[in-house]
């Protein structure tokens, strides 16, 4: 069992490009459903238009890099705005199944053999990410050598997604400390008494809806750099709920929630992973064959993380962040 | 909310105070001066004791609302007003349509057809949240507290035209610190005022019924309102508490606000109001001064029921089965069913 290299490559996860992507996805979320109290099941629809707007602008239309990036914010704006009108009037729930919906319309549509020409179907598309990567400054591997280390367009990327997220956190901050953000958190609470006082909730809703689908958008955009291809895979219901995963581990209403989900779900999921990869491999594993071998291992981590999960929710239902004080409210 | 939408000459003043800007909310909360009401409440004695009675100088005038919710015909008012800086009781049996009145009022339900008017404009089609700026704050029969926010917190949203509520200017404090330090102010005074200066800093989801009450409705005073419309204060509130509640909602009408509340504790009705209104089945069947509302033969019997004060016998009940039979047969289904259950609840 080698440990150094188990928790070497683990941390590499934990802080790397895709636990960067899925903080920025839950930053999203954390506005719509953490400060707002809106039920976006549809996270992986906003990523998705905006990761395929910046790719089909450059790789499809041969348009820059810069105006697809914006394309895709653009994108991820309307979408929030065309699921917001007719939903927010209504109850929480409604916007719930609509996002899970408009998520898959999206999937589906993207990747079907009629718009084969533009989005590449089921094969996606490759080749947009070249001048994002020509920006790239490393050269070499990067980070602490013998603790963790990155290929140098890993960390490029990452470096971008982190000072991405941070941004994110910072506004997110400046709102939810603003009177705007405590009309968001009235309106989680009780919609009505917020519309008694005077505010126009509808309005609130919509500019929540979009703030949060705009950083899910932004996502979209780094997920597809990150991997310098996009798929409709990408974009499955699944992905929403590692974000939503992501956001409950790190504590829902909290600035730093997200960054702290991620880098926990993303280190725990490899770390299990590596374990059990190696603690069933070799010609005497630590693990006997009769009781899991090398391919179930790779999907035992699931297991794990789904109990770790549900041990989380009872002992810790707050998340890392979440303050102890509010549970006490709801048990009322 | 524009300033010439302000007629209390008291608020009026706190806003030209206040640095210029129109929305701007009073810099601290001033020992409101204790305002005459007795002109007001003298005002009402010409005033007939008959449902739609003409004021004064009426602050809410309603026309022909009608409500039904299937084949019930909840709220049916064919004309009430109600007079300007005084205490308005509406009392009525339990499914009266008090509460869905208020809805109508406030813009929280839409009514079938009619019109009402608040201050002389009208509020039909007129969105809640818009209802609420012009002056007309409701509070809530069930409170509506926001559970997971400070008791402060929850009074800071109350206070109305905030610039640091905009989007783009709430990403930068010093738009909206100033203004956050005298709303502040102001919240703080209310807090004293109705006893919550203790619980400043506690989430309300922690306060107890009556608390919440209490914080209900000095939140509802952050907005500076004309109208406080209170849905059943008193429920759920103990005795001693009671008390100093029956205390706030005097003083606000001696700060010059009107109040018109929903309450089914008629020692409160009589104490503290000086007009009632009686609604029953949806329609305002008396209005008068407490004293004489509570005489009314017509009150009584909606109550409790026409037969109230007669020993049932045997010949008494066959009539009545034989009455209710006879309307049942009439129109089976096409009646509401109270219109029924009215006439032989004895």
């Amino acid at each position: 069992m080698d440990w150094q290299s188990i928790f070497s490559e683990a941390l590499q996860q934990g802080l790397g490009p895709v636990a960067a992507v899925y903080c920025l996805a839950a930053i999203g979320l954390n506005v719509h459903f953490g400060y707002t109290g809106l039920l976006n099941f549809g996270q992986a629809g906003f990523m998705a238009v905006g990761g395929y707007a910046v790719s089909s602008f450059v790789a499809t239309w041969g348009l820059p890099f810069w105006l697809g990036s914006l394309a895709g914010l653009f994108a991820a704006g309307v979408l929030a705005l065309l699921l917001g009108v007719p939903t927010l009037r209504l109850r929480a729930d409604y916007l719930a199944i609509v996002t899970i919906a408009a998520a898959e319309i999206i999937r589906q549509t993207i990747g079907s053999v009629t718009l084969l020409t533009y989005f590449g179907g089921q094969d996606g598309l490759q080749g947009f990410s070249s001048s994002f990567a020509n920006l790239n400054p490393f050269s070499g591997p990067v980070g602490i050598p013998g603790v963790v280390t990155w290929r140098p367009y890993d960390f490029w990327t990452l470096l971008v997604c982190w000072v991405l997220a941070a941004l994110c956190c910072l506004m997110v901050w400046a709102l939810m400390r603003s009177p705007w953000g405590r009309v968001l958190k009235g309106i989680r609470e009780d919609e009505d008494a917020v519309r008694s006082l005077g505010k126009n909730v509808y309005a609130y809703k919509m500019q929540s809806l979009m703030i949060g689908g705009l950083i899910g958008g932004l996502a979209g955009i780094m997920s597809a750099l990150q991997h310098s291809a996009i798929n409709p895979s990408f974009f499955a219901t699944d992905t929403t709920f590692f974000a939503y995963t992501v956001l409950l581990v790190g504590g829902a209403a909290r600035v730093l929630g997200p960054v702290a989900g991620t880098i926990v779900f993303w280190f725990l999921i490899s770390f299990l992973d590596l374990f059990f990869g190696q603690a069933t491999s070799g010609t005497n594993p630590l693990i006997p064959d009769w009781l899991m071998n090398s391919n179930q291992a790779s999907l035992v981590r699931f297991i794990f993380m789904g109990a770790a999960l549900m041990l989380l929710m009872v002992y810790r239902p707050q998340g890392i962040f979440g303050d102890r004080r509010e549970l006490a409210i709801d048990a009322r | 909310m524009p300033a010439d939408e302000v007629t209390d000459p008291v608020t009026a003043k706190q806003v030209r105070s206040s640095a210029g800007a129109t929305a701007m909310p009073p810099e601290t909360a001033p020992a409101r001066p204790q305002v005459d009401v007795s002109a007001a409440r003298a005002a009402l004695r010409d005033v007939p004791h008959e449902p739609g009675a003409p004021k004064p100088d009426p602050i809410v005038v309603v026309d022909g609302v009608r409500r039904t919710f299937g084949g019930l015909t909840a709220v049916d008012v064919a004309h009430l007003e109600i007079q300007r800086g005084v205490i308005t009781g509406l009392i009525g049996p339990n499914g009266a349509g008090k509460t869905t009145f208020f809805n109508l009022m406030t813009g929280f339900d839409r009514p079938d057809e009619g019109d009402w008017s608040f201050n002389g404009t009208s509020l039909k089609g007129i969105p809640a949240y818009r209802v609420a700026r012009r002056g007309m704050v409701r509070t809530f029969q069930l409170t509506k507290v926001l559970s997971k926010l400070t008791v402060l917190e929850n009074m800071r949203v109350g206070a109305t035209g905030q610039h640091g509520e905009r989007l783009l200017r709430a990403m930068f404090a010093p738009f909206w610190r100033k203004q956050e330090t005298s709303n502040t102010t102001k919240a703080d005074a209310l807090l004293e005022r109705f006893l919550l200066i203790k619980k400043r800093e506690d989430f309300a989801g922690s306060l107890s019924g009556g608390q919440r009450k209490l914080l209900e409705m000095a939140r509802a005073l952050m907005a500076d309102p004309e109208l406080v419309m209170l849905d059943e204060p008193m429920a759920g509130v103990n005795p001693a508490l009671k008390q100093s509640l029956l205390g706030h909602v005097k003083s606000l009408r001696d700060d010059g606000r009107t109040v018109l509340f929903v309450e089914h504790d008629m020692d409160m009705v009589r104490d503290i109001s000086d007009w009632v209104i009686v609604m029953a089945q949806g329609k305002v069947i008396a209005e008068g001064p407490p004293d004489s509302v509570m005489g009314d033969q017509r009150v009584i019997d909606a109550y409790l029921g026409s037969h109230h004060d007669q020993d049932i016998s045997e010949d008494m009940e066959d009539k009545i089965i034989a009455q209710a039979q006879a309307e049942i047969d009439d129109d089976n289904s096409s009646t509401a069913p109270a219109d029924v259950e009215g006439e032989h609840r004895a």
